[in-house]
């Protein structure tokens, strides 16, 4: 069954019933899911969610769709204890929600695909499409294919090979925009007005962005029903944080979890930075910026959703933190090294921000930390191409090999502090002085 | 001066379905109090107050964010493009 009641105003609160709309026609507001919680006491249970299948939709009672119609088999994604790093940053407890492992197409954008394209079908759109940095297009491309639907991704002209091939394997129509990514939103939003299209993040935005809690109800139950008291996530248009804020409360609010006052943290690209900015200057008002950072999947200059940022790390008692592109490198290279993770930018913003705000005592080295990684490294290649030393080739000779071995060998104990990760380390230092 | 401005998808219902209106102004600010002139209601979905935009609300002048240029105060000329447009979610 489902809970929903009907999609409301966030800013003066109009109701609306479910449909492909995503604005507020009075005031522009976005629109929000609401829910009957009520009726959600004593039947969404901890019990009533680990009886369903590992994936996402055991999540469903808080989700706006009846039936699911895709991503059967994204979510769940690993939560790991990170012992490795715990020990090179000198803190007691950290963990990595690792979307990086997300089935099909190896990112977060699976949790609101899902949700989005489900609705699609629900609501008798036969076509889907996107505004997208890349992973979003690759999601909604794959799971269009699945589904059957026809597919129209937009992206930025310039983004990297493996995120431009790895939406065009699945088939859909590419539209490769000379501009950036807000440039692709903009355009897209007139699209959507002319297309009767289901456009995944413009107007399916409300029911597309509640997939992404789906991120924070698994880190809490895969924490063992707790929440972490300090969560570090990414910030590009501003989507997955206040929802994964939402989903602590929904959880608290159900009595699944203790209310231990979680804080969230924002992490973005010192290149673009327009919600950080904002949170250190104490200002609601997000400045828009023209992105300039290594880190693509987070480029986005004009965030959407960046006000509700801002006001979720704000309630949270949280902080905001930004990493420059060498700082970008060196945490996704700390992150593989130490828990053989590869990582994105997007991923490697978010390590080297933590280190930042733990470093700076913003975060507690005491207390329990959670890294949010949502994308994977092997779509970016390109960023670290240069970082990393290609070793020469050798003859089949044993000699050879011996003289190389002798030569190169690098296995060092990857939890000590090399010259990587005290780079990271020393550099975080630095930047907090 | 004319210029042509586009209204979005949810300001439609208040220019009666047109999508491109004919506004004169010498800045954005002129434009803006030109079209809520002219159709009524407007002014309650654009402003949050007087001088200042709801804010969702999106003004571009020949692609560029007026936050870029000089706000409300953006000068504007004949044969400009000026779109008015909700912010949208990111990918």
């Amino acid at each position: 069954m489902s809970y929903v009641i009907g999609l409301r105003c966030r800013e003066c609160g109009k109701q609306y019933p479910q449909k492909g709309v995503h604005v507020c026609e009075l005031c522009f507001g976005p629109l929000e899911v609401e829910y009957d919680y009520a009726a959600m006491q004593g039947k969404v249970t901890r019990e009533s969610i680990e009886k369903k299948d590992r994936n996402l939709w055991r999540y469903r009672d808080l989700l706006p769709c009846v039936e699911p119609k895709a991503g059967l088999n994204s979510g769940w994604t690993p939560f790991k204890r990170a012992h490795n790093l715990e020990k090179v940053l000198g803190v007691k407890e950290l963990y990595i929600k690792d979307d990086s492992a997300n089935y099909p197409t190896w990112s977060y954008k699976e949790r609101v695909v899902s949700v989005a394209i489900t609705k699609a079908i629900e609501l008798g759109y036969d076509t889907v499409g996107c505004a997208s940095t890349g992973n979003l297009a690759n999601s909604v491309a794959a799971h269009a294919a699945q589904a059957g639907l026809k597919a129209f991704v937009m992206i930025p002209h310039d983004l990297e090979l493996g995120k431009v091939l790895g939406s065009l394997i699945f088939g859909p129509t590419m539209v490769r925009i000379q501009g950036n990514y807000d440039d692709v939103n903009r355009l897209c939003s007139e699209i959507a007005d002319k297309y009767k299209w289901a456009i995944v993040n413009v107007n399916l935005r409300p029911f597309y962005t509640e997939g992404a809690k789906t991120f924070g109800f698994e880190i809490a139950e895969q924490m063992g029903w707790k929440l972490p008291r300090h969560t570090v996530v990414p910030t590009a248009g501003g989507t997955i944080l206040p929802k994964v804020y939402k989903a602590y409360q929904e959880f608290i609010k159900l009595g699944l979890v203790e209310d231990n006052h979680p804080k969230i943290y924002s992490a973005q690209a010192a290149g673009c930075n327009p919600v950080v900015e904002a949170i250190r200057a104490g200002r609601e008002l997000i400045k828009p910026q023209k992105p300039k950072t290594i880190a693509k999947s987070i480029a986005i200059g004009n965030p959407a959703d960046g006000f509700y940022v801002v006001q979720a790390v704000k309630q949270s008692g949280g902080w905001g933190e930004d990493a420059t592109d060498p700082e970008i490198i060196d945490a996704i290279k700390l992150l593989a090294k130490t828990e053989g993770i590869w990582t994105e930018p997007a991923g490697g913003t978010t390590l080297a921000a933590a280190i930042k705000l733990i470093k700076s005592g913003r975060i507690p080295k005491d207390e329990s930390i959670c890294v949010s990684i949502t994308g994977n490294g092997l779509k970016t290649v390109e960023v670290v191409q240069d970082a990393l030393d290609r070793p020469e080739s050798i003859p089949p000779k044993l000699e050879a090999f011996d003289n190389f071995i002798r030569d190169h060998s690098n296995q060092k104990d990857a939890t000590k502090a090399d010259g990587i990760s005290a780079a990271v380390i020393a550099g975080a230092v630095a930047a907090t002085i | 001066m004319a210029v042509k401005v586009r209204i979005p998808t949810p300001l439609r219902t208040l220019t009666n379905g047109v999508d491109i209106v004919e506004l004169g102004g010498a800045n954005i600010g002129e434009l803006l109090s030109d079209l809520c002139n002219k159709f009524a209601g407007m002014d309650k979905r654009l402003f949050k107050q007087p001088g200042e935009l709801n804010r969702f609300v999106n003004v571009y002048v020949n692609d560029e964010d007026i936050r870029f240029l000089e706000n409300l105060t953006t000068p504007i000329k004949d044969g400009d493009d000026v779109s008015i447009v909700p912010a949208i979610a990111g990918g």
